[in-house]
């Protein structure tokens, strides 16, 4: 493989495979791979955990998937976190804080214990709770709530230090190549990966992972394939500094309709949770907008009004910032993971929607196994990235 | 001249306006700050024959520039010497001439919105410092923001000691509150605002050991016709050095202060003489005893407000970020102006030549008539003259790339979240950081209470390694914090505020206490009726095999 | 500290007590709570969430908010915005100022 004439080679060594995208995901596969023995050149047009990454919570979630892949992706990276986390330092925050779904009435609390028996049968772990004990687990919950169920798998990492040290974990095996923009997925006759052209010079490389996450249906149209991700927006709520008011992942049942949803409109159901350097955070909002950064007032006002309904005493805590992310959805709300068949040497790793940072470590669990031909860690096949035929949105 | 305490002289003994009803017609005009050019711009407009609310969010007009003792304090106007005092006392007798116009007081805003049939809301907190009170929309056909600035800071070692405050607060603290923070105060930073500083302090009887100043003064000769241009500024300058000879005090130029001595608070600073670069040179630091110090190193534009509604920014001399404005003030979001230091700093005269320049545009846009033009040229020159002495003086101030050369690991960046200077270092040498929100990201500098409006330029510095990258628009969506109640008010509800204290349960497993029981939570506008089995687990959609 | 000579004009108005940690401080009308502070010579009212250290006003316009105080029990109050009222009582602000028992 040698340099074109017109575009200077960016490195001399040849590395295994290119990760594009420094987010959660992108982390995940470089640091699996590196860990199989692959030298792995990460690339992105940002900074580390510049795009979805940088806007999330953390969340790393069983408890809102109902049974199927997505929720297998999800149990084998509750365990993968488990196992990453003695490897972050403090700072990355990991914590096995479980979730607590809470139901307002009867009705609610019954199909949220009929949707969490088939959680169970899944293999989901999880206990319900009567209404009178919701205050063992969260002391400042509002009075009145029907009932609940707890999830103990249910965990939270920040972000962006984790995708920071998950980069730096992989150790010499990973190299960076921040503040380039891959402009265009390079090919040979055959038609297979050779590597990417960048806007700091060419990069070669026998496998090419998208790992670009809102972008990633960008990066597959330079590659010349199709993959619809899109954006959906979500604004997140910070407070300031609190003591230990939330303890776990909080809320309301009806989140998970929202998650599932194909509506463009905008959608809020309250989720809190408290961190450990004090301020709470307060979800979720979704609403199809494209790329708009705009406050969303609205958003705003419901966020607020579903977290002080869910604890009374956060009314008078005091919002110091708010921003938006967007989250890569495909149209049936499963990521893209593995090889595309329409293009030899081309990986993705994207389309994760909101749950990216907890599907990470079995994202690159299963994209080191596609490179290095070891057995898969699950069924590939729902997550395949040809499914979307040409033609739809 | 001297404004009487007791009477309608200066604009401060206004009365309280009736807050209105938000659902209410909008005004023609809302401009947000009563400084001098906001205060100009309401009064332009209003004698124009527009209706218009002035929100700010002090209790008193006039702004950082105008701020002036409370009545009640029984002195009119500030203790020290302000040579430019009576443009505001004439702003303050139209404004209480004026019957189109309502002035919110105590109004702290914390967005803006466009709405869907092109009108503007200004949605705000109300309260000394906005959390005591109710929240409140203000709708207008236009938006005028004169939020002015906030003062710019660069770390040092010691910088967070008790007694170390901003060059821009001491002289706040004393126009307002007629207080000094110190017996012995060094002036220290950079900027034309120190010489006024130190100037005041002295008049008010402090010892004022030293003026540090990282600039070279000479380099204000390299625009001489700018100078020539502005002799009310030239007098302005004499007016303080006269006063400063007076007090002996004694200026240090291409000196900074690089480490503040004290434990519990400040005893002592180094000064030590800067290259060119503004690189401490090794040796030359000298021990000057003081009890307090007074710090600052220009002024930053506050236009969170209008970069989150996308309105595009310029880098100004200096290195800082400006609105990008028109010939009339207004900015690239058409129906939304600016007028003072969101365009770019340059002091009270060029905000209100802005501030009526505006005014005149709006007026003639909504009420579809040309403004005059004889008075709109000769704003524009004015405006042009002044903005050209700004641009002169803000280049000369501008931070030199070596003054992170006194930074120390250990030295806090962000006073909110006590970051050192080490961990954004980490964050950007080993954990891929490159620009301010990685690093706020990576080290939660400029997370805190002031949303990194006292860290911004150092951790910008920090992140570009030096390459003098302009820092980003600052996005803050919340321009103020909000409580949760207010941010959940919906308009026309009755609004309960929340309890601004929470303690956490007591260990001995005490009930919580928590307000009055509400509903069970219902999320609001939830797409399907909240409990309903669908809500809980409506199975996802799948694609046909 | 030192308070300068009033304005040009006005009478010296009559001062009132606030309370700090308990000891009484005088204050006058229309003086904000941390220029009440500054008047007696105290500079620093709470202290930080990591490092315990003490701070008090810095930008004295509201922007910074190194002047979190708790003001009658409720923390986070900015001293340098809010005015001084009779017997307000000031006690320092530990941390988040959220969880200090009894004020």
């Amino acid at each position: 493989m040698r340099p074109t004439r017109r575009t200077p080679a960016l490195a001399r060594e040849v590395p295994d495979v290119i990760v594009v995208g420094a987010g959660m995901v992108g982390a995940a596969c470089a640091f699996h791979a590196a860990r199989a023995g692959l030298t792995v050149t990460v690339v992105d047009r940002g900074a580390v955990a510049g795009g979805t990454t940088g806007a999330g919570e953390g969340n790393l979630l069983v408890s809102d998937k109902e049974p199927g892949p997505e929720l297998e992706l999800a149990l084998l990276s509750a365990t993968l976190w488990a196992e990453l986390a003695p490897l972050l330092p403090e700072d990355a925050e990991y914590e096995a804080k479980g979730g607590l779904v809470v139901a307002s009435d009867e009705t609610g609390l019954r199909a949220l214990r009929a949707f969490a028996a088939r959680q169970e049968k899944a293999g989901v772990t999880l206990r319900a709770v009567p209404g009178d004990a919701l205050h063992d687990l969260e002391p400042y919950l509002a009075p009145g709530l029907a009932g609940g169920v707890h999830y103990p798998q249910d965990a939270q990492v920040m972000p962006a230090l984790a995708a920071a040290r998950l980069l730096r974990a992989g150790g010499g095996r990973i190299t960076l190549r921040l503040g380039t923009e891959v402009t265009r997925v390079l090919t040979g006759p055959d038609g297979a990966v050779r590597g990417v052209r960048t806007t700091a010079g060419d990069l070669h490389a026998p496998h090419v992972v998208n790992a670009a996450g809102t972008w990633g249906g960008e990066l597959a149209r330079l590659a010349g394939v199709h993959l619809p991700v899109l954006p959906r927006r979500g604004f997140v709520l910070v407070t300031e500094p609190l003591p230990r008011l939330v303890r776990h992942k909080v809320y309301a049942a009806d989140y998970v309709a929202d998650v599932g949803s194909d509506s463009a409109a905008l959608q809020t159901s309250a989720v809190v949770e408290g961190t450990p350097a004090g301020p709470v955070l307060i979800g979720a909002s979704r609403e199809r907008v494209g790329f708009d950064r705009t406050l969303s007032t609205e958003a705003l006002r419901r966020l607020a009004a579903g977290a002080t309904a869910l604890f009374p005493v956060l009314a008078g805590a005091r919002a110091l910032r708010t921003y938006a992310g967007f989250r890569p959805y495909l149209p049936d709300h499963l990521p893209a993971i593995g090889p595309d068949p329409r293009v030899p040497g081309l990986l993705h790793a994207c389309g994760h929607e909101g749950a990216g940072i907890g599907l990470a470590p079995a994202t690159g669990l299963l994209v080191t196994a596609c490179l290095t031909g070891a057995r898969p860690p699950l069924d590939p096949h729902p997550f395949r990235p040809d499914r979307f035929p040409a033609g739809t949105p | 001249m001297t404004v009487p305490a007791a009477e309608p002289g200066g604009p401060g003994t206004e009365g309280p306006h009736p807050v209105p009803d938000a659902s209410a017609d909008p005004y023609d005009l809302v401009v947000i700050g009563a400084g001098p050019a906001g205060l100009t711009g309401a009064v332009t407009a209003a004698e124009l024959g527009l209706t218009v609310a002035l929100v700010d969010s002090a209790a008193r007009p006039g702004g950082q520039y105008y701020r002036h003792p409370a009545p009640a304090l029984g002195a009119g106007r500030p203790p020290a010497p302000h040579h430019d005092w009576t443009p505001f006392t004439d702003l303050g007798h139209r404004l209480a001439a004026s019957r189109s116009l309502t002035h919110l007081t105590e109004h702290h805003v914390w967005s803006v919105a466009r709405e869907s049939d092109g009108t503007w809301t200004a949605h705000a907190v109300t309260g000394a410092d906005g959390t005591d009170g109710r929240p409140v929309r203000t709708r207008g056909r236009a938006l005028l923001l004169a939020t002015g600035a906030h003062e710019r800071h660069l770390p040092f070692p010691g910088w967070t000691l008790p007694g170390v405050v901003g060059a821009g607060g001491a002289q706040a603290m004393l126009s307002a509150g007629l207080v000094l923070p110190g017996r012995r105060v060094v002036v220290a930073g950079s900027g034309p605002l120190l010489l006024a500083v130190a100037a005041s302090l002295a008049a008010a009887g402090a010892r004022v050991p030293a003026v540090v100043e990282a600039a070279g003064y000479l380099r204000y000769a390299r625009k001489p016709r700018v100078l020539a241009a502005n002799p009310r500024k030239a007098a302005e300058a004499l007016t303080y050095g006269a006063g400063l000879l007076r007090h002996r005090v004694r200026l240090h130029p291409r000196s900074a202060v690089t480490r503040v001595h004290g434990t519990e608070r400040v005893e002592a600073v180094t000064v030590a003489r800067l290259d060119r670069d503004w690189r401490p040179l090794p040796g030359t630091g000298r021990r000057i005893d003081c009890d307090a110090l007074a710090v600052g190193h220009g002024l930053v534009p506050q236009i969170e407000l209008a970069t989150a509604v996308g309105c595009a920014t310029r880098v100004l001399p200096d290195g800082t970020r400006g609105l990008a404005l028109g010939a009339d003030q207004e900015t690239s979001v058409p129906g939304l102006w600016a007028a003072g230091e969101t365009g770019g700093v340059g002091g009270a005269e060029l905000a209100r030549a802005e501030g009526e320049t505006a005014a005149r545009a709006i007026a003639a846009r909504l009420l579809g008539r040309r403004a005059d033009p004889a008075r709109t040229a000769l704003l524009r020159r004015r405006r042009d003259r002044l903005r050209a002495f700004a641009d002169a003086m803000a280049a000369a101030h501008t931070p030199g790339p070596g003054w992170t050369g006194w930074l120390t690991d250990d030295t806090e960046i962000c006073r909110c979240e006590e970051v050192p200077a080490g961990r954004v270092r980490e964050a950007v040498t080993d954990l891929g950081a490159r620009d301010p929100r990685t690093v706020k990201l990576l080290t939660r500098a400029g997370m805190g209470w002031c949303q990194g409006r006292m860290c911004g330029t150092a951790v910008a510095c920090l992140a570009s390694r030096g390459a003098p990258a302009p820092p980003p628009p600052d996005r803050r969506l919340l321009a103020v914090p909000v409580p949760l109640s207010a941010l959940a008010a919906e308009e026309g509800e009755p609004w309960e505020p929340g309890l601004p204290e929470i303690r956490e349960v007591p260990k001995d497993g005490e009930a919580p206490r928590v307000p009055e029981p509400p509903a069970a939570p219902r999320p609001p506008d939830s797409p399907r009726a909240p409990g309903s089995p669908e809500a809980a687990c409506a199975p996802r959609p799948r694609p046909t095999p | 500290m030192s308070r300068p000579p009033a304005g040009p004009a006005g009478a010296r108005p009559e001062p009132f007590t606030i309370t700090f940690d308990g000891r009484p401080v005088p204050a006058l009308p229309g003086q904000t709570l941390a220029a009440a502070l500054w008047a007696a010579g105290i500079l620093a009212w709470r202290t930080t969430r990591v490092g315990g250290r003490p701070r008090g006003a810095f930008c004295g316009i509201g922007q910074c908010h190194d002047c979190l105080a708790t003001v009658n029990g409720v923390p986070n109050r900015r001293a340098c915005l809010v005015p001084a009222r009779p017997g307000d009582a000031l006690t320092t602000q530990e941390g988040h100022g959220h969880d200090r028992p009894g004020s």
